[in-house]
């Protein structure tokens, strides 16, 4: 028998069955792995297993490739703090669901350490950033990070006010020139200057979208999840994650 | 064929909620074994509910007509709906009598993962319902839990310009409940919720 005790956050639970579930937790050691869960569905229990909780886990299985089973004890139920703050709630429900794309049972505990970090800083006004800053985290740990520390033509770091959605490389508003209109904005707060009012966060929404939907959930030819759209209508000012960017490719 | 019929029975009986293939085959020979005083009334009350039971096209309630007796009854409020998840919860409404107004059933919930849209659950039949001058309050009776507030905070938005006042189910400590047991999230919950004695 495989035995192994972790921490863990969990990102969502299926029914399996009567009344257990699978759930699929994000690990600090073992990474995104799912297990089953005796009486996971049941109303008991249902309320312990919300996504974002903080579980202290035990998985056992007869072979390392068997499903195997969940044993766990409740740490802290984050979302069970946010359920009147849509946009808080919508944020929980948004990073399980972005968290989905990574590879299953392996271990990448930066994002692990991001999500903990990102769900600690709900109680702060800053969370939208931390937020935004953690999505680019995943996509760097998927390899799909972006370069946003200089002007990919001028090598400036300053003053860099757009990314190629092509390349993810920044550039400068007078590097971008004619083509500005074609690029995905880069909000102040992500290049070290500016405030995250809720315009930088639509855009640093909109950025992030735009590389997790064709890199990290397209490469298996899937859409970003339904939470990803609420958590980006949340934050209206520029949450079209219309045609618009598919058209950018070209740039 | 007989031996068939009566395996295909327990198969019927072993798909339903709560039973499996041991407790199907107990049913079924409790059935055979009692024709006139269980099986043949079982088999009334089964075709009698296949062929009457409808779906309200109003609160999408299951009654023996359409509308429902909910929806039809004149002496129930028609100022207050009650949007419920399921057909469970409108029961459970129901039977506690704490509810006097009419219900809308969604048939489910926005989730992080599973492809729901808003139009799978009846949404545009709900702001059809509220924006009826005589609603005055529409009760969001979801589960406090993450698909169902963020379903509720949907609908909230969604209902804002029609003017009805939109409430939703208190969360907090149980009737019966002790503090020491309760949940850190309840907890939180209760004291967000406190009021004045």
């Amino acid at each position: 028998m495989i035995e192994w005790r972790d921490q863990g956050l969990l990102l969502s639970v299926e029914p399996h069955g009567e009344g257990h579930a699978v759930a699929q937790v994000l690990t600090e050691a073992h990474g995104r792995h799912a297990g089953l869960v005796h009486g996971g569905a049941s109303s008991r229990r249902a309320h312990e297993l919300q996504p974002g909780a903080a579980l202290s886990l035990s998985w056992r299985a007869r072979l390392p490739d068997h499903l195997g089973t969940y044993t766990y004890e409740l740490e802290t139920p984050h979302a069970a703090f946010w359920l009147e703050d849509r946009r808080r709630l919508a944020g929980i429900a948004s990073a399980c669901a972005v968290a989905t794309a990574l590879p299953e049972r392996e271990p990448m505990p930066g994002v692990y350490h991001g999500l903990c970090a990102l769900l600690a800083a709900l109680e702060s006004e800053a969370w939208p950033a931390a937020y935004v800053m953690w999505e680019l985290g995943v996509l760097s740990a998927l390899g799909y990070g972006l370069a946003l520390d200089r002007c990919v033509r001028t090598g400036a770091t300053e003053g860099l006010a757009y990314v190629s959605p092509r390349t993810g490389a920044a550039v400068t508003a007078e590097a971008a020139g004619e083509l500005a209109p074609k690029l995905l904005r880069l909000p102040g707060f992500l290049a070290g200057e500016g405030e995250f009012d809720d315009a930088a966060i639509a855009a640093g929404l909109k950025l992030t979208a735009h590389f997790l939907k064709r890199d990290a959930f397209g490469i298996t030819h899937r859409d970003l999840p339904p939470a990803r759209y609420r958590l980006a209508d949340c934050f209206p000012a520029e949450s079209a994650l219309s045609a618009e960017s598919d058209q950018e490719d070209s740039v | 064929m007989a031996e068939n019929a009566i395996d295909h029975l327990i198969r019927q009986f072993a798909r339903l909620p709560g039973l499996g293939p041991r407790s199907a085959r107990r049913l079924a020979l409790h059935l055979l074994q009692r024709r006139e005083v269980v099986l043949q009334p079982l088999l009334a009350s089964l075709m009698s509910v296949a062929q009457s039971v409808r779906q309200c096209s109003i609160c999408r309630n299951l009654d023996f007509g359409d509308p429902c007796s909910i929806c039809a009854d004149p002496k129930r409020e028609t100022g207050s709906l009650c949007v419920v998840e399921t057909l469970a919860d409108l029961w459970a409404l129901e039977r506690s009598g704490s509810f006097r107004g009419r219900y809308h059933v969604l048939g489910g919930l926005l989730s992080a993962l599973d492809n729901v849209r808003p139009e799978d659950l009846g949404i545009a039949a709900l702001l059809e319902r509220a924006g009826d001058p005589g609603v005055e309050e529409v009760v969001l009776a979801l589960g406090a839990t993450v698909d169902g507030q963020t379903t509720a905070h949907y609908l909230s938005d969604a209902l804002a310009h029609t003017g009805v006042r939109i409430t939703r189910l208190a969360h907090g400590v149980p009737v019966g409940g002790a503090l020491e047991y309760l949940d850190d999230g309840t907890l939180s919950a209760a004291m967000r919720s406190r009021r004045p004695l």
